[in-house]
């Protein structure tokens, strides 16, 4: 992938500045209609979830008080991280981002909600609908590109930091509410700063994460499993609460993944932010900036239905239960301005992130001219531009390039000759 | 001897924190409230239990309140908060039951034009919905008297008016078995009720009223505008001789309101009102609201209030009576200038100058660009 601006088949090329607008205006409409829809049955159902996810998690935690013995251990455990999942998705997530302040309930709205996730609602707050949702896929403004940590595109100079990069994905993925605190403090960037460069009120976003992880560390390997005691399951629940915790971070890292990583889904440069960017333009720019996972309605619930991340990402505070509707109507806006709708299953999505993750992790080409033949010999070459200089770097990666371009030909070739 | 007394209160305590950190980042009460929303300790709810019609556009709607409710003064009103189509809405209204057995409370509410929730209440009848409660409150009740003094009273209801003063009536002089009956208490109560109501089959409580009359413990005078034409405050002297001798509490539309208290100013009378409702001035421009905290900004034109813009926008406002009587309201307003819808007033903000001014949002609009510290 490329940024849009740079490619050669740009799949914006053919909309006029006029039809972009209208695009607008129709996506508009679908908004209004939501809104002037949402009544009893959407209050009704986040309602419905909220307490379905607090029974669940209370149940669970009864069952955790007898985990010494392994029906119990699975079954409390499975209905955790079932649990922890929903509060984080479903609800924290959305709440988060407004979907429900309509309602009024000083319970469940943006301004008063906690979550159980160790990044403070306002950090994340800030970072993710701010900054997230207004730079969408912009290389070098939308730190959810990977993090701040990883090679997201092609256009991004490749440098043998990256090799790792599968790695580090994974590792973010079994701590990602960790990560996710981290990059909300920007934590790399402000560490390496002198103190006096820090943004004013750091001391206190680092405070205010540290309390909130001491707390849930509390609550989830002291308090519990302290409970447990009696029936003598006190290892088994920090176990339990472990597994929990680990299976909600590679759940959402994985869902969070595909929303925007999937091979095919576009990225922008900074240069298309231009101050006349138009609500037309920034429509279009979440549309093709996002993919979305197709599945069944408690897939889609799971996912706290950012399996419709195409719609969430236009229409971020319309509640999550009216998404599987837009997307009826915004599908048939793709097929009528001639767009790619990004959809596919959930393996197939997680598989095209990962092999993307992959993909970048080696410097451009190198894939591409990697045959089973050719293996050692290219790992050779790989192995160089790891450890040699930047010198090195730069002449193997030319030698790359131009080794890919003959490939691409000669495959070319092979296309038109079958035909 | 101050560590033994502490001691039961820090234990409490200490237990309190033990189950937050079981519950964190929610707390307890937030799965107490999943079994048992009516318990002590909980915030004020309470649980629609009856709603029966009283006329074709009102009802009477009974409410088994929560563990915490404190009890009520005759004459006053509690607040409701209801979900009407999945959006919170608070309302007050007059409490109008006198002593009951059972606990319950209960408001009388008259469906009006376009009301969201006077129309919700009567005519979808919510039993079963669980209701959001203040303690009651309002000033609108019978002078303190000195035991044995005769006291004489005036009583002017209008349309809904009545509420409130049903609840006095109840109170003082309750229905059993028997029919009404006079208590000691109540022995000395001289009460004349002037009810003004559009027509008769309009007129809430008119069967109570009529009994009470009918049982001499007060004496009604009934006012149909279509049979008797509408009702000019001046003829009150006419209908009522010892006027003088009497206080005289009134609750209606503010028209007759404000006649009243010309009236009764002018004659050197006492006099006791409550409003249900604020007549407004002619709208100004409108203009901007900017909450800094929420980071929001929003465009008002000059007839709604920033209570109603605000919440419209989504965003989480404190509020009371919503008429500019409570102060429950009150946000700082950092720079700016708003409007009393009321009477056109103008509240000005200047920073360096007047500093933060406290607004009530609920009967005042912007005047140009305003900045709020919420
Ligand atoms: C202290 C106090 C006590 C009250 N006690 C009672 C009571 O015992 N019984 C009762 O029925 N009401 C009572 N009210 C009025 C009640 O609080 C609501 O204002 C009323 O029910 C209308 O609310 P709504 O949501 O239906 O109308 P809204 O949706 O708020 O308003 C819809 C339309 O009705 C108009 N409107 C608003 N209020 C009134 C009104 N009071 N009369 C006529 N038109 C109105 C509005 O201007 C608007 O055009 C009391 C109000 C106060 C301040
Ligand atoms: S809400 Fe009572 S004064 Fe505004």
């Amino acid at each position: 992938m490329t940024v849009i601006q740079k490619k050669s088949d740009n799949p914006i090329a053919h909309l006029s500045k006029q039809q972009i607008e209208e695009l607008g205006n129709e996506l508009d409409a679908i908004r209004q209609e939501i809104i002037d829809s949402r009544g009893a049955s959407d209050a009704a159902y986040i309602r419905k979830v909220i307490k379905t996810q607090r029974y669940l998690e209370m149940s669970s935690r009864g069952v955790l008080l007898f985990s010494v013995f392994p029906p119990a251990w699975v079954l409390g455990t499975l209905g955790l991280s079932v649990s922890k999942i929903l509060e984080n998705m479903e609800i924290g997530h959305n709440i988060l981002h407004g979907q429900w302040d309509w309602m009024r309930d000083p319970k469940i709205h943006s301004s008063t909600w906690e979550w159980d996730n160790v990044t403070p609602s306002e950090a994340w707050k800030h970072s993710h609908n701010e900054v997230h949702h207004t730079f969408t896929n912009i290389v070098g403004k939308d730190n959810d590109l990977g993090y701040g940590i990883m090679r997201v595109d092609e256009d991004q100079k490749w440098h043998p930091f990256y090799i790792a990069q599968p790695a580090w994905n994974f590792i973010n993925a079994c701590f990602f509410q960790y990560g996710i605190a981290a990059y909300d403090l920007e934590l790399g960037k402000n560490l390496t700063r002198p103190k006096d460069k820090r943004p004013e009120d750091f001391d206190e976003q680092v405070k205010a994460v540290l309390t909130k992880i001491r707390k849930h560390m509390t609550r989830d390997y002291v308090i519990h499993p302290v409970l447990s005691i009696p029936t003598g399951s006190f290892l088994p629940t920090i176990g339990a609460n472990l597994v929990a915790n680990w299976a909600r971070n590679m759940w959402s890292h994985s869902v969070i993944m595909c929303g925007h990583f999937p091979e095919g889904v576009e990225t922008f440069e900074k240069e298309m932010l231009d101050d006349d960017e138009t609500r037309g333009d920034w429509y279009l720019r979440q549309m093709l900036g996002s993919a979305n996972i197709s599945g069944s309605k408690a897939m889609h619930i799971m996912t706290g239905n950012l399996s419709h991340q195409i719609e969430h990402h236009l229409f971020p505070d319309l509640p999550s239960n009216r998404y599987a509707e837009a997307a009826v109507k915004v599908k048939e806006l793709f097929a009528k301005y001639d767009l790619n709708y990004h959809e596919a299953s959930l393996p197939a999505q997680v598989y095209s992130a990962w092999h993307k993750v992959v993909r970048l992790s080696l410097p451009n080409g190198w894939l591409e001219t990697t045959t089973i033949k050719n293996a050692p010999q290219q790992l050779g070459v790989l192995a160089k531009m790891v450890t040699g200089n930047r010198r090195t770097r730069r002449l193997l990666q030319r030698h790359l390039d131009s080794k890919a371009a003959k490939v691409t030909r000669t495959e070319r070739d092979a296309v038109v000759k079958a035909a | 001897m101050s560590s033994t007394l502490q001691r039961p209160g820090r234990i409490r305590d200490r237990a309190i924190r033990l189950v937050e950190a079981a519950t964190t980042p929610l707390l307890p009460a937030d799965y107490l409230d999943l079994f048992a929303p009516l318990r002590p300790g909980a915030e004020l709810r309470g649980r629609i239990v009856e709603v029966h019609p009283e006329t074709a556009d009102a009802a009477t709607i009974v409410i088994r309140p929560g563990a915490d409710w404190a009890g009520h003064v005759p004459g006053q009103y509690t607040r409701v908060g209801i979900d009407v189509d999945g959006v919170r809405h608070f309302r007050a209204y007059s409490l109008t039951h006198g002593p009951r057995k059972d606990g319950n409370i209960s408001i009388t509410v008259k469906a009006v034009a376009d009301g969201v929730v006077s129309r919700h209440l009567v005519h979808d009848r919510p039993v079963g919905s669980i209701v959001h409660l203040e303690q009651a409150s309002g000033e609108f009740v019978l002078p303190e008297r000195a035991p044995g003094e005769t006291t004489k009273f005036l009583m002017v209801t209008a349309g809904s008016g009545v509420t409130p003063v049903i609840g006095m009536l109840r109170n003082l002089f309750p229905v059993a078995d028997s029919g009404v009956v006079r208590l000691e208490r109540s022995a000395d109560y001289d009460i004349v009720v002037v009810h003004v109501a559009p027509s008769e089959p309009d007129s809430i409580f008119l069967d109570d009223l009529k009994a009470l009359d009918a049982a001499g413990m007060i004496r009604l005078i009934a006012r149909y505008d279509d049979v008797h034409g509408v009702l000019d405050v001046n003829d009150i002297k006419s209908l009522v001789p010892d006027l003088a001798e009497r206080t005289t509490l009134a609750c209606g539309p503010s028209g007759l309101l404000d006649a009243l208290s010309e009236h009764h100013e002018k004659h050197g009378l006492d006099l006791v009102v409550e409003q249900f409702r604020v007549a407004r001035v002619e709208p100004g421009e409108g203009g901007t609201l900017r909450f800094e905290k929420r980071d929001r900004e929003l465009v008002v034109d000059g007839a709604t209030t920033i209570l109603d813009a605000a919440e419209d926008a989504g965003l989480l406002m404190r509020s009371g009576c919503r008429m500019g009587l409570c102060q429950g309201c009150l946000v700082p307003m950092t720079e700016g200038t708003v409007r009393d819808l009321r009477n056109g007033q103008l509240t000005t903000a200047i920073p360096g100058e007047s500093g933060t001014v406290k607004v009530q949002t609920c009967i005042n609009t912007a005047a140009g660009p305003c900045h709020f510290d919420h």
